[in-house]
């Protein structure tokens, strides 16, 4: 096995495209744990194509005009939890807080989040409610793919043989934005449940997406019609009985199971409070705190 | 089996012959470098008695792909003892009680040095928080809160007096 | 007794000890903990030799199955493979055991849990040995493994019925079972008092601990090395090297004078290290190859390859008067051993001897079974057996509190223990029994000052940083649990220790091999031999098997035990020196005097003790003794416990009762240890043992389903972390133990026996205060406990009827 060390995006397709079966390696915090699992013993022909040298991978900019920030593929969960993505992302960087610890999140990258695609991705459920558009890169080509797209089923993701996340654009409207996160200990944990959402009050649209409750991170499409359909945006209220008809249509719509870390009765039960307490934070601060 | 390549450890550069090319830091180091004082307890990035510095930032050796950080500066815990810039936190460690079996000590120091070099004043709440990727299995952390607070508040004393016309 | 407050806002630190001196009584700190510091203490799995080859082992990948062939001849064919060894290659017994020898070094004809060692192999490198491991073709026939413990309880049951009622009459099952050697490893039934009587209240309730492992953080490792005269060197981290040596001689069919074992450093043990794991392996490989072979577990090879906590179902029932004296309790206890035996027998007895707790209680019922089942071994982790039924005996004296309508406290503290009471074993309980002490010093300790509503750091919330949950979701519960722990062995075992100490040219240097785990036994030798001797060089040697056995760094039994082994050896050295000095200085005896090194005759100082005894050396070793225990009768009566030692905890915890998410925010303990010899290190085995309390209480557990370990990895068998365990306010109950000659009691066990029921107590209180009772019947409790969402959904459907959560406060 060998580690290739490309500089450009383009160098790093280029080695791609020579042996898609290459493995591609950014932040190491899953790759690594896969490897050292092996213990040698059945090290094969893979060869590594680590990203952390693409200095382009790891840089952010805003465009004023289509009002998103770009964050490259190689940004860790440290840099985007703290200034100014806090204050311009803040479930971003709230998800980016709870991800491992102190030394998983000076490694792990937003990038290798979404490719890893686990159901309990913490990230992933903070891009899907941001509607967050994934650019990706090959030797043939770029492509744009929504996170709903990218991300196919359990560990699985949409990207061809040879294809690299390479940035993530997300949109910067203004609102309220919430993450929520259940484990069993408040460190280094796997969500038993996630959820984030994001009110686009300039657009008068709500993103909603869960975690750890189904095969991939869901969008919640029709809990976000309803609250979008009762929301008093100039009072910036929604009623009650929306946010019970929410929760409910969330519940509804999860497919979670049971297995040795919680049941899947208890993560759709507590995905609703999830969902119930965001709703409540954005759009009824007062009865929330009562 | 494995290609050479050079390390940056603790300032020297290190030659790393016939590694096994899917091995970590953490193997590396230890194995190969034979730099034992990081130690490894579930290579899964879940206990942080691994943890070194990496170009400053605090990061579990076991979660990194050695022959992957060529040209970067790798510090161990050897090497924070070598500068004795850790010096006031391994004694009060010692003095507070923070060491039992000792086996995540030596990954709590580097993560003590990580965090006091960025927080002077942490609150109890942040000490926790920074230090919650590092299990300890023996002492339930109150004696390292402790040690760590100790420091914290002697760094502060010396930061004061140094600043005095 | 020494309180300790503050005005920490999170609860009570303790004071800061007293440093300085080095005599007993003061907190000195650790003579390794620089090397630790550094980095520079040698571990066990740092240890390596030149030449050496690492080794590795087969492990089964069913709970039971015939094994129909091995073949390591492709294995044994790989380059750079030195030897390949299965049950054929095993020269001396082909099993072994701490109490019985049931466990084979490796399975012949077949495996009976998942894990169990196949082959070992010793190779050129790590890489190369995992490679053979899986050459190796072993082909099982797959039988269906046996996972209740109630069914092994149900059968031996009825055999014996069938047995009895051929000999005509009926009879009770007794402690005779476990010579059978059959799926019950004990069975042990406690009568005390009067079986027929029964109070005016009763409460019952059936509880289930789930499987605890040690996690110790230092992997199991070792190097073994072939030694000239056809034995073996060993070295590796263990709580007992003569037990280790005895096990593996008899594998090895070796004299045990040609095993020679040396402890490598320990990364934490608390029970784990107790039982063989890779010792016979190592050993077997190194002689196979005539070349020094190491090996390391993984963590996850390390939870197949160390027996855990007993998972057990306990059933109790409570008789009590109106005013809540206790009258008579009752239970049941099914322990689950797994496959082999390991310490089952003597968790067992324990459990059943236990089961009453702290209180004076003049008729009891214990019916206990440990049974052999398709699963891991299961056998000593700190608490040994009291953990299980502690969390019983305090929820059903909550239960019966709460059925009276007294206060937990008031309810304890009528029925608390006092010297001179007997116990359920009638044994008359003549330690220092300061239960009313420890429960009176949580009581009043004050409560933490973090309020519990209002705006405040999510990390002190439920949930943390992942934001689940606002002060307003939050109800606060209170909670306590006692506990009584015997120090030492019981029933009978032949319980010493050994220590030589030897002065020469004014050092001193203890040898004594009690395993030094992490607990502080080393520094606690220093300070003995320190005081003793009035010698200020003093020197611990390596623990070895040079020296006798100090016994198992266990039972909380190092610092009465080896304490007291190395005081009277001290003692004996001193002596001699005195008298050589005396007589070299012409001085009476009776006027010397060492202090601190130097030498006296009254108050004129004579020189150094160096200087006086130049040239001369003295040396002696003692054997110490606890005063001896007998075995249980036929009603599980007996004289079989020598001491015992009191812990009272109260627990606060937050919880948020929708999500059923826990933060416990302190746990206050007031814990009999007769005398604090080194306050620092009982305060450190005492928040240690609480974490690991709070980890039974809400997180860790292996789960096993169909045999096999879904979590064995540090990413889903959670520990405590630095966020989970609150603040200890520590109050030391200090009043010394006449049995021990140091006045000391072990302090390692107790934090963690009545830690667990107080917690989950707190969250049952949390629980009522909310509105939402649970009965919480179960550890670790989980989320889907609190909010009542088990895997029948109905939990969730109450919910629903409820409306919106949260808001029916």
């Amino acid at each position: 096995m060998a580690v290739l060390m490309p500089v450009t995006v383009d160098e790093a397709t280029a080695a791609l495209a020579v042996d898609p079966t290459r493995i591609v390696l950014a932040g190491g915090t899953d790759l690594m744990v896969q490897l050292n699992s092996r213990r040698g013993a059945a090290s094969g022909p893979d060869e590594v194509v680590a990203l952390d040298r693409i200095g382009a991978l790891s840089s952010w900019s805003v465009d004023a005009r289509r009002a998103s920030l770009t964050v490259g593929a190689m940004m860790t969960w440290a840099q985007l939890s703290s200034e100014p993505f806090r204050s311009w992302t803040p479930a971003l960087a709230q998800a980016a807080r709870t991800i491992g610890s102190v030394q998983v999140r000076n490694a792990a990258t937003i990038g290798g989040n979404l490719v890893t695609a686990s159901p309990a991705g913490d990230g992933i459920t903070v891009l899907s409610a941001l509607g967050a558009a994934v650019n990706t890169a090959a030797i043939d080509g770029r492509r744009i793919l929504t996170v709903e797209r990218l991300i196919r089923g359990v560990k699985t993701t949409a990207l061809a043989p040879g294809e690299i996340v390479t940035s993530i654009e997300i949109p910067l409207g203004r609102g309220f934005q919430g993450f929520k996160k259940i484990g069993i200990r408040d460190a280094m944990v796997i969500a038993l449940a996630n959820a984030c959402l994001v009110v686009d009050e300039g657009r008068r649209r709500i993103g909603l997406a869960v975690g750890s409750v189904g095969p991939t991170v869901l969008r919640c499409p029709r809990a976000e019609a309803i609250v979008e359909a009762n929301v008093d945006w100039g009072a910036g209220r929604c009623d009650r009985a929306a946010v019970r008809d929410a929760v409910d249509a969330v519940r509804t719509e999860v497919r979670p199971i049971d297995d040795h870390r919680s049941s899947a009765d208890y993560r759709r039960h507590a995905v609703g409070i999830l969902v119930e307490r965001l709703l409540l934070e954005a759009f009824d601060r007062t009865a929330n705190d009562g | 089996m494995g290609e050479a390549y050079s390390l940056d450890v603790n300032g020297v550069t290190r030659d790393v012959h016939d590694a096994a090319p899917t091995a970590s830091l953490l193997q590396v180091l230890r194995e190969r470098l034979g730099l034992l004082g990081t130690q490894g307890a579930c290579e899964e990035g879940e206990c942080g008695s691994c943890s070194v510095l990496i170009d400053e930032a605090v990061v579990c050796s076991c979660l990194v792909l050695a022959s992957c950080a060529v040209g970067k500066r790798i510090i161990t815990i050897e090497g924070l003892t070598e500068s004795a810039v850790a010096e006031d936190i391994q004694k009060a460690y010692v003095a507070a009680g923070a060491v039992q079996c000792g086996f995540c000590t030596p990954g709590l120091v580097v993560a003590t040095h990580a965090l006091l070099d960025t927080a002077s004043d942490p609150s109890e709440p942040d000490i926790r928080e920074a230090l919650s990727g590092n299990i300890c299995r023996c002492t339930g952390y109150g004696r390292i809160v402790d040690a760590v607070q100790r420091v914290a508040l002697e760094r502060r004393a010396t930061t004061k007096a140094a600043k005095k016309p | 007794m020494s309180a300790t407050a503050d005005a920490n806002p999170l609860g009570t630190v303790p004071e800061t000890p007293r440093v300085g001196a080095v005599g007993l009584g003061q907190s000195v700190p650790r003579p390794d903990a620089a090397a630790k510091v550094r980095g520079e203490f040698e571990f066990s799995s740092d240890l390596s030799v030149d030449d050496s080859l690492f080794g590795a082992t087969l492990r089964s990948p069913h709970p039971h199955a015939e094994i129909a062939s091995i073949d390591v001849s492709a294995a044994a064919a790989i380059d750079g493979v030195a030897a390949v060894i299965t049950a054929d290659d095993v020269p001396g017994s082909s099993t072994y055991g701490l109490i019985t020898a049931d466990q084979p070094v490796f399975a012949a004809t077949k495996v009976t849990y998942t894990g169990q060692p196949v082959a070992a192999v010793a190779a050129s490198s790590r890489e190369v040995a995992h490679r053979a491991l899986d050459a190796i073709v072993v082909t099982y026939v797959e039988r269906e493994p046996v996972l209740n413990p109630e069914d092994v309880v149900a059968a031996a049951e009825r055999a014996t019925e069938k047995n009895d009622q051929g000999r005509g009459h009926h009879r009770h099952l007794h402690d005779d079972d476990r010579a059978r050697g059959g799926d019950v490893f004990r069975h042990l039934r406690l009568v005390h008092g009067d079986e027929a009587a029964s109070g005016s209240i009763e409460v019952e309730g059936t509880y289930e601990i789930g499987t605890q492992d040690q996690a110790f953080l230092g992997l199991e490792a070792a190097v073994a090395m072939p030694s000239g005269d056809g034995g073996v060197e060993l070295r590796t981290a263990t709580q007992w090297l003569h037990e280790d040596r005895r096990q593996i001689a008899a594998c090895l069919d070796l004299d045990e004078s040609r095993v020679h074992i040396e402890l490598g450093g320990v990364g934490g043990a608390f029970g784990g290290r107790e039982d063989i794991s890779l010792q016979i392996h190592v050993c077997l490989l190194a002689l196979a190859c005539g070349q020094p072979v190491r090996m390391h577990y993984h963590r996850g090879e390390s939870f197949l390859g160390h027996v855990h906590r007993h998972p057990a179902t306990i059933w109790m029932r409570h008789h009590a008067t109106d005013r809540g004296e206790l009258v008579k309790v009752e239970a049941r206890l099914v322990f689950d051993g797994g496959a082999f035996a390991s310490t089952s027998e003597a968790v067992l007895g324990n459990a059943v001897t236990h089961a009453v707790g702290p209180y004076v209680c003049p008729h009891a019922v214990v019916d206990g079974w440990v049974v052999r089942t398709n699963r891991p071994p299961c056998g000593a982790m700190r608490g040994f057996g009291v953990v299980q039924v502690a969390f019983a005996h305090e929820s059903q004296m909550d239960k019966l509190a709460e059925a009276i309508g007294l206060d937990p406290v008031e309810l304890r503290l009528r029925n608390a223990l006092t010297t001179g009471k007997p116990l359920a074993t009638g044994q008359l309980l003549d330690s220092v029994a300061p239960v009313r002490e420890c429960l009176e010093a949580v009581r009043d300790l004050p409560m933490p000052i973090t309020p519990v509503n209002g705006a405040r750091d999510p990390r002190e919330l439920p949930g943390g940083t992942g934001l689940t949950t606002a002060g307003a979701h939050v109800s606060r519960g209170v909670g306590y649990g006692v506990s009584i722990k015997n120090l030492m062995y019981s029933e009978g075992a032949d319980d010493y220790s050994t220590a030589r100490v030897a002065v020469a040219d004014g050092v001193a240097t203890v040898y004594v091999a009690a395993a030094e785990v992490g607990q502080g036994f080393v520094t606690l030798a220093h300070q003995i031999a320190a005081s003793a001797l009035g010698v200020a060089d003093v020197r611990v040697a390596a623990a070895d098997t040079d020296v006798g056995s100090a016994g198992s760094t266990s039972a909380s039994r190092q610092t009465w035990m080896s304490g007291a082994a190395v005081n009277a050896a001290c003692e004996a050295v001193r002596e001699q020196m005195i008298a050589d000095i005396a007589q070299r200085c012409a001085v009476p005896i009776g006027r010397l005097r060492i202090e601190q090194g130097v030498v006296y005759d009254a108050d004129r100082r004579i020189g150094d003790v160096a200087e006086c005894t130049a040239g001369q050396s003295y040396d002696h070793t003692c054997q110490y003794r606890h005063r001896p225990t007998t075995g249980l009768d036929e009603r599980g009566q007996g004289n079989c416990q020598t001491a015992w030692a009191f812990a009272a905890h109260r627990a606060v915890v937050d919880v948020d009762p929708d999500l059923g998410l826990v933060k416990v925010v302190q746990v206050a303990t007031g814990q009999d240890v007769g005398r604090a010899l080194n306050p620092l290190a009982v305060i450190g085995q005492i928040e240690g043992g609480v974490a690991q309390g709070l980890g039974l209480a809400v997180m860790e557990e292996l789960v096993d389903v169909g045999g096999r370990i879904k979590n064995p990895t540090f990413t889903d068998y959670l520990l405590p972390t630095a966020m989970d365990v609150p603040p200890v306010a520590v109050v030391l109950i200090e009043q010394r133990e006449p049995l021990s000659p140091l006045g000391a009691k072990g302090v390692g066990e107790p934090p963690t026996i009545s830690s667990t029921p107080a917690i989950v107590a707190a969250i049952r209180d949390a629980l009522r205060r909310a509105g939402r009772e649970q009965p919480l019947t179960r550890v670790p409790v989980r989320p889907e406990h609190i909010v009542g969402a088990g895997a029948d959904g109905a939990g969730v459907d109450r919910h629903n009827d409820t409306g919106p959560a949260g808001k029916r406060r």
